[in-house]
């Protein structure tokens, strides 16, 4: 009998443990998967506002970890070799790092805002020539951005990423090729009409941005 | 809206795209740059064009960067940090804002501008050679030749206005040409038209005089 219970007794303590561990960790997963979730709303814009206004290295660092790999990925499928694709990545970052300041939460997912940063870098890199940029306009001194606005403008970016992807095939292609760079802009003239409604909702909540910052 | 305008209208919209995409040639770049700076419209949907890359990059896979990457970022930075320390820029006033002062200097009096003829001038802008850019200036109620397009044209008003059998274009509007648009714009009575011009082919003008001219002219 003892030597049965002591024989049980171990293995219900293992189920029990295994139980309790798996408990944590479930719990553990839902935190990570929570963290994530605020994460896709605005964290990312945060970071990079942390990084404007305090320099901060570690919410860089977040970046670099997350968008590095991303850039780096993005550059490639439009034909850089990697050690040039690495490169660029790099200067990308610095300049995520320089302009941190101009960037505006409330018009720009932070993901749109370093595409664009990565695609000044890809140009500038590739051809050596130069590439006329907008006047950069002037965003208020307000210390907090009003987190509602940057939630807005990121889900829009999602929204607009979902469209395109389920465009008809054809079309879906020709933007992809556009934005990775693998194709000419008589291909594109020649293109008879791109249906992205989506679009529309886009530019008018951009445009009222804009009508707001101006004020 | 005829259907010319409503394929004018996409063509527009794709070049907005090729921008946010960074496919244009320097040329065609030039004179979007130049009405994003001017038009609260276009800036919205350039805006909205680039949000479609922020998506994707979003999206995208991952390919891995190098073990020392984000140090030797971070040593760039530190490197970097007393060459930069750009403001926000000032919003411009004057005709010409920041992109295409950079090709034109600060204002009109600036600008060396060559006669063609009936007090028409342009000036050639230096840009890569896949597109060409140019300013014209059209005196108050005067008409261009009428010509047609090879290629692709883009017309951006800076000052004044114009019109053609397409409508009425003024400061900021952008005239889209191809080989489909016959046309003979006429700046408005009001005074004089300047306008930025970016063309990935040398026009074609119906009369022969225009067309004799053309190779001296660089039109």
């Amino acid at each position: 009998m003892l030597d049965l219970l002591d024989n049980i007794n171990p293995d219900v303590e293992v189920l029990e443990r295994s139980f309790k561990l798996s408990a944590i960790s479930n719990r553990m997963l839902s935190q990570v998967l929570e963290n994530n979730n605020n994460k896709s709303k605005d964290y990312w814009a945060r970071c990079i506002v942390a990084v404007a206004g305090k320099s901060d290295k570690e919410a860089f660092s977040n970046l670099f970890t997350h968008f590095a790999p991303r850039i780096k990925s993005f550059l490639m499928k439009g034909g850089a070799d990697a050690i040039i694709a690495e490169e660029c990545v790099q200067e990308t970052m610095v300049a995520v790092w320089n302009k941190a300041h101009l960037f505006d939460p409330t018009r720009a997912a932070a993901s749109t805002w370093i595409f664009t940063i990565a695609r000044n870098k890809r140009i500038d890199t590739a051809r050596r020539n130069n590439r006329p940029e907008p006047d950069v306009l002037p965003w208020g001194n307000e210390t907090e951005p009003d987190a509602s606005e940057i939630i807005s403008i990121q889900e829009e970016t999602t929204l607009l990423a979902q469209a395109v992807k389920e465009l008809p095939e054809k079309q879906r292609i020709i933007v992809e090729r556009a934005f990775y760079n693998d194709l000419s802009h008589q291909e594109i003239a020649n293109e008879t009409g791109l249906p992205l409604g989506t679009i529309k909702s886009r530019i008018r909540l951009a445009l009222q941005r804009l009508r707001h910052n101006m004020k | 809206m005829n259907t010319h305008m409503t394929i004018k209208h996409h063509l527009n919209e794709q070049l907005l795209m090729g921008y946010a995409a960074g496919i244009l040639p320097e040329a065609f770049s030039l004179v979007i740059a130049t009405q994003v700076s001017i038009s609260d419209e276009a800036r919205a949907r350039l805006e909205s064009y680039e949000a479609i890359g922020g998506g994707m990059l979003e999206d995208s896979d991952t390919e891995e960067m190098s073990p020392n990457a984000l140090d030797s970022v971070f040593k760039k930075i530190e490197k970097s940090k007393s060459t930069v320390k750009t403001k926000a820029p000032e919003m411009v006033e004057g005709i010409f804002p920041e992109p295409l002062k950079k090709y034109t200097g600060d204002e009109l009096n600036s600008i060396k501008w060559k006669n063609i003829g009936r007090g028409v001038k342009q000036s050639i802008l230096k840009t890569d050679k896949n597109a060409s850019a140019r300013l014209l200036y059209i005196p108050a109620g005067t008409a261009m030749p009428n010509h047609s397009h090879n290629g692709l044209e883009m017309t951006l008003v800076l000052e004044g206005s114009f019109y053609d059998k397409d409508g009425y274009f003024k400061r900021g509007d952008i005239e889209i040409g191809d080989q489909e648009l016959h046309h003979k714009p006429t700046a408005s009575d009001e005074g004089p038209c300047i306008c930025l011009i970016a063309s990935d082919a040398p026009l074609k003008f119906k009369s022969i005089l225009p067309r004799i001219l053309q190779p001296f002219f660089k039109i």
